[in-house]
This record gives C-alpha cells, structure tokens and sequence, in this order.
C-alpha cells in the first residue's frame, strides 16, 4: 500500500473541528497518527503535497495573530491548497456588517475548508451553522483552541513516547484560557493526570469538576510533573484588576528554575506564545533547550493543522480534488 | 346594549378561590352577572353566547413586564403589535416598562404612551416610569405628577439603581405617595458576565454572573427599606438565595414582594449550552435547582407574581456571538402556556398560577381588576388548559421572534380574549 493510498481512508469522521469536547480516544489519535506523517514531510527539501490540490482554504481571523494564522496558511500551501488569509478587524466588521452576513459571503465564493479565529465564545460554532464548507476553530473566545491542544499533544507525545498517565501541569490565567480548557479535555481523554495552578481569581468556578486537580501554590503544583504547561497572561489583566501587579504575579506564579526544580527532574516546559518573558517565564528557563518544547511546539503546530486539514478534506462531498489524480 | 353571554364555563376567580361550572354575562363591557344557575332560564334576549364546553373562564390575565419598541424602536415592536401579541396570549392588560428612546421619564411622555395605547392598543396598556432621569440612576423622577399621569409604578427596568443613597432617598420620597418601587435587582459591578456563573460557563468560556449580584442587591435594598418604609418589589428573582431572602424578609412583615418571569421557571442555564442566544436572559437562567425554588417559592406565595419579561429584540442583536448578543427574550404568547405546564407538572394548582396573573398583580399595581366580579370590566380569558399544541414561531403575533420556547410542545392556551367587553382574540380566527 502506498502512502497516498492510506491516506485517502477517511481517519476523523466529523465536517468541523470545533472543539476537542466531543471526541473520542481514537479521533484524537488517529489525528496525531496522522501528524507524524507530516513531521517527516516537512523535514524534507520537497515538502510539497498534493491532498489539498484545488481545495480552497480561508483563513479568517477575527482576532490579530501571527503564529496561527501563518501555521494554517502554510499547512494549507504544502497540502496543495490555495490559501486565502482575511483579517476582518480591519474590513467589514467595520462597516457594520454583520458576523454572520461576512460567513455567508465568503461561503458563497465556494471554499472548501475555513478556519476562523473570533475573540467570542462560541462564535465559530454560530459560524459553522451558516457554512456549507468544514469549518476549523482556531479560536474562540475563551473557550476552546483544539489545534493547540491537539500540537502540545503531539508534542509531549513525541518527547516522552506516550500521553496516558503522564502528570501535566497547566499554569496561568485558566479563567481566560482557550488554550487550557482544550488542553484539559484533551489530555483527560487521552489519560494524563491534568493539574491547574494559578490564583484563585483566575480560575473559573467549577474548574475541579471538569477531572483537574486545583492548586493555589506553584511549587507544590509542580511536584513530580512530567510536563509544565505555561499559559500567557495578558499584561492588562495584571494591572489591579485580577492580580495585583506583575513582580508580584510572577514572585508567585512565573517560572523559573527555582520553581521548576519542583517538577521532575527531567520535565519539560511548553507556552502556547506568545511569551511575555519575565513575567509568566523566565528567559533561562524559555530558552533551554534541554526543558523547553516551545520551539518543537511551533513545528508541530504545522503539522498537526496538515493533518486536520487532510483528515477533514477526506470528508468534503466534493470528489475533485480525488479526482485530480494521486493514484 | 352589547352582551355576550359565557355559558358551560368552568368560571375561576382566583381572589376568591371560586372554581365551578356555570355562565357569565357581560353587558355594556362589565361583568353584568354570574354563577353556576345564571342561564338556567335561557339567554337573555340578543346576548351573543359563547359556548365554553366546560372549559376555563377566567380573569384576564395581567402581565407586570413587557418592553415595547415604542417609542424608538418600532421595528422591534409597537404597542398596537404588542397589544396583538397580549391578546393572543390571553393578556389582557400589559404594563409597559420606560426603557424605550425617549424614556419614559415624564409626564409627557406617560401620556404620550396612553394616548397611543388608546388609540392603537386592542388590550389595556399601563406605563410604569422611570425611577430615575434617563436611567441614569442619578436623579429621582416626578413620583407625584406621574402618578397623576398614570404611571402605576416605577423602575429602571433592566438597570439597576445601583447607588445606595439614591435607593435611599427614592424608597423614602415613594413612601409618602405610596408608589410602587421596582428595583431590577443587580449590582452591575458583579453583573459584567453573560450567564450564570457555574461550572458550565467555566465550560463554554463564557463570563458568568454570580448568584450574589442578585442577592446582595436585594438585601441592601430591604436593610435601606427598614429605614424607610414604603412598596418595594423586586421586578424578577432568579435564584434559590433570593426566594430564601425574600421568605424571611416577609416573615419579618416589610412590606417587599417579587416577580418572577415564566422562562425561569421552565428554563435553566443548560438551555445555553449551545450558545443559542435567545436563552441570553438578565437576570440569566440559572441552574436546575434554583428553578426548582422559584417554582416552590411561586407555589408558597413567597413569589407574588409571574410576569413574561416580553423583550422583543430583532435578529441583527440576536444572530451574534453569545457575549455581543443582546439580552432578552419575548414571552407574551408563551406566559400561560410556561405557567400551565408547572400545573400539569403538578408544581402548581392552576388557581394559584392564576391568582399570579391576575388578582395579585392588580392589587400590587392598584389597577382594580383581574377578578370576576360584577360592575368589574370583562376582561376575560377562556383557557383550554389541556390542548397539545406546538410553538411555531411563524405562528407567533409578536415581530420579533426571539423566543426560547421554539419549537416547544405545549399543553393548554388561551382560545378567546376579552377585553372591557370587546373580543379581541379567538384562537384561529384571525381578527
């Protein structure tokens, strides 16, 4: 059987990917299966293919950001894609038109896949009900960022050979953190032992009722964890109105080696990015490249959203793009 | 002379505990005469009968909440299409709140709302004013000239009045005239969110309003009414605190009362789970078991009365993201409907859901009816309690169709309304 044979067996059988609620075990790593395909493509001088060849894919991003929206845009151009990015912030929404008359206008130009970033919760849901393409979350408010998760999966996966029963901690601003309740579902499923650590007013009521173990103290959240988990706490949240100031903010809950000495002795370190050195992570600890993923994490960001992007284009009801011929 | 005669009824009045068959007269638009033998000896003479099949006649039902769009935003709702969608639901008078553009905030414009409900309206319509200028919970408004006007009460609608010396000096000043305060019951400053806050906003990402924005409003309120004395009613509780709250502050005798709306006690925060934001409600949904202490608190008397909160918003602040939409949800047509299936439930006797819509509410407003009584205006609604049905929103008066009862199956509605002695809805007949 050859590599392109394989992969035109549907793995994921769902039109969106709206959120890591919802999915089981298997889709969870089939998905990251097929990842590891595309780690190995992307290390090679041709890194060009061909399952998205015709398909197009627009990025539509609600919300600024620099590392998502070029990780889809160059997922998509190396599965064949023709790729389209919109920053709507800066266009329509302007002139007052409406989220969902936006959806259904670029709807109509016939694209295949979309992926869209919205700083509501809940939005791109709303929008996936309007379109007649499959729809990728990259984002939503504060509510779920499955292609994060799903990379800090392959990530850890990669590095320590397995996810199921690894004890993860995940530290920061969990109130506002797409990033963290993605990563915790994901992570329970796959049979982590999952930890939050932050203060508490930056945890959402009833967070231990979703499987996670709660900590208020850093040092003691982080003993015998085999992953430390950063999230980025936005520098306005931290004038007064959650915490009282930086120093003290990260005095408490910034990573550095001290803190981390905690932690197993060979426990690696992730951030979503972007970082706000010194204030949630210590420069040292960001830049080791004996503890810290952060940099892997990026390229696995790439290749997981290959592999999504694939796994949904297998369930497009258009056969053209199969019909463009990779027998 | 006009008559109708009502025979076969199943005749409730709620402020007497009055439940049994029998015929109602109505004659020049009151109630001329009725009891269980009226036509025993036939019809009188060119009275128009109607033939209830032992179905309920009841007082029309009074509805203490409903927004309109007039004046300022007609294309969400008029009063003469809110009167249709009152009519329809077998309200027979509706109080409108101030909260429109201008607001209702002066003599002029309480009269403005009077004349065109007289001259649109098909059910009675009373304006409740403005407890400040503009809403802005800064300066009183004119209590005593807008009582004089018609206003049968006050309140900032759905804002609060947020600061304690104004509360103060507004309970104290209404006390005197024997207004009616209404306080929309959120400290705004806890009241940032979208949702209850829970688990389940924790899940979905969205802002959550605690419980206790509700109740420590509703406490500072009652401590500053031991000061002062005077009417305060709370416009709608939302949570188990606040009947608990309430219960006690009425065993101690201060003279408080409280609303709740139909779709707290049918709805709770799970209904958000898919973001559909016409469950965005303020006070928000909250979960199974404060619906279950409001339900208790209504069937103990702790609650005084169930009001729609009508809200009529239009799609373009309804088709957002859940946090950009607008609150509030319309609840004329579905008011009895919500409030019989807590009867079929057997939450509820039918006649003390009644009592909530008709006799209490009229007593708390001063507004002389909702009873079956002679020499009182008809104003009356026939109710087949038991008729299945299904809520299309197609099928709905109101222009806005932000209901959360889409595609609801109910079991009862109302089939004819009357009002001051005039028909003004028969079910399936469009009028």
């Amino acid at each position: 059987m050859t590599n392109a044979d394989k992969q035109l067996s549907p793995v994921f059988p769902y039109r969106h990917l709206l959120g890591i609620e919802g999915l089981s075990p298997s889709d969870i790593t089939a998905l990251l299966d097929l990842a590891d395909t595309y780690v190995e493509q992307n290390r090679q001088i041709d890194k060009k293919g061909s399952v998205l060849r015709g398909r197009t894919q627009i990025n539509l991003f609600f919300e600024a950001s620099t590392r998502t929206q070029s990780s889809f845009e160059l997922a998509g151009k190396r599965l064949g894609a023709d790729v389209m990015n919109m920053s709507v912030s800066s266009s329509s929404v302007k002139k007052g038109e409406t989220l969902i008359d936006t959806a259904v206008t670029l709807n109509a130009m016939h694209p295949d896949l979309i992926i869209i970033r919205h700083q509501s919760s809940g939005a791109v849901e709303l929008l996936s009900q309007k379109v007649s393409c499959s729809v990728i979350n990259a984002g939503d408010g504060a509510h779920e960022h499955p292609t994060q998760a799903l990379l800090d999966a392959l990530t850890i996966r990669r590095r320590k050979g397995r996810l199921e029963g690894l004890r993860v901690a995940i530290c920061g601003d969990i109130l506002h953190s797409r990033v963290a309740r993605s990563n915790i579902l994901l992570l329970n499923a796959m049979g982590a032992r999952v930890r939050v650590i932050g203060p508490p007013a930056l945890m959402p009521k009833g967070i231990e009722r979703l499987g996670v173990e709660v900590f208020h103290n850093m040092k003691k959240g982080l003993e015998g964890v085999d992953i430390v988990m950063m999230l980025r706490l936005q520098l306005e949240r931290m004038a007064g109105s959650y915490v009282p100031s930086q120093r003290e903010y990260f005095h408490f809950y910034g990573l550095d080696y001290s803190k981390l000495a905690h932690a197993k002795p060979d426990a690696l370190v992730m951030h979503p990015g972007p970082m706000n050195r010194g204030v949630e992570i210590d420069s040292a600890v960001a830049d080791d490249i004996d503890r810290s993923l952060i940099r892997e994490q990026v390229e696995m960001g790439v290749a997981v959203r290959m592999a999504v992007l694939d796994a949904l284009s297998r369930n497009l009801p258009n056969e053209l793009a199969l019909a463009g011929g990779r027998s | 002379m006009s008559r109708t005669a009502f025979t076969n009824a199943r005749l409730i009045d709620p402020a007497s505990g009055f439940d049994q068959p029998g015929g109602l007269l109505v004659e020049n638009g009151l109630i001329a005469d009725l009891g269980p033998h009226l036509f025993n000896d036939g019809l009188p003479d060119g009275a128009e009968a109607v033939d209830c099949r032992g179905r309920v006649l009841a007082p029309g039902l009074i509805d203490c909440r409903v927004f309109t769009g007039e004046p300022g935003a007609e294309h969400r709702e008029t009063l003469a299409l809110a009167s249709k969608a009152a009519a329809a639901g077998g309200v027979t008078t509706m109080i409108v709140m101030p909260n429109t553009d201008p607001v209702i905030d002066d003599v002029a414009l309480v009269d403005f709302i009077e004349r065109r409900a007289r001259d649109t309206a098909i059910v009675n319509v009373h304006t409740m004013a403005a407890l400040t200028k503009g809403l802005h919970g800064e300066q009183m408004t004119e209590f005593g000239l807008l009582l004089e006007a018609g206003a049968v009460g006050f309140t900032d609608g759905v804002k609060s009045v947020a600061n304690a010396q104004v509360m103060r000096r507004i309970l104290s000043y209404a006390a005197h005239l024997g207004a009616l305060v209404v306080q929309h019951a959120e400290e705004p400053a806890l009241a940032t969110g979208v949702m209850n806050e829970s688990e389940l906003a924790g899940r979905l990402g969205l802002a959550g309003i605690p419980a206790v924005a509700e109740t420590i409003m509703i406490e500072r309120d009652l401590q500053l009414l031991e000061l002062t004395g005077g009417r305060y009613h709370v416009s709608q509780i939302s949570c188990e605190a606040s009947v608990e709250i309430v219960r006690r502050a009425k065993t101690r005798g201060l003279p408080v009362t409280c609303g709740v709306s139909a779709a707290h006690l049918q709805l709770n925060e799970n209904d958000v789970q898919s973001y559909r934001t016409f469950f965005k409600l303020s006070p928000p949904l909250r979960s199974e078991q404060d619906r279950l202490a409001l339900v208790a608190g209504l069937a103990d008397g702790t609650i005084d009365v169930v009001v729609s909160s009508h809200d009529p918003q239009d799609p373009e602040v309804k088709r957002r993201p859940f946090a950009e939409a607008n609150f509030g949800a319309i609840g004329l047509e579905t008011l009895l409907p919500a409030g019989l299936a807590l009867v079929h439930n057997g939450d509820l006797p039918l006649g003390r859901l009644l009592a909530a819509l008709t006799c209490i509410p009229s007593d708390l407003l001063g507004l002389g009816r909702g009873r079956l009584v002679t020499g009182l205006p008809a104003d009356l609604v026939l109710i087949d309690t038991d008729v299945p049905w299904k809520l299309e929103p197609a099928s709905l008066k109101s222009i806005s169709k932000n209901t959360p009862f889409e595609d609801r199956l109910f079991q009862g509605r109302a089939l004819r309304t009357m009002v001051g002695g005039q028909t003004v809805y028969v079910q399936g007949e469009e009028r």
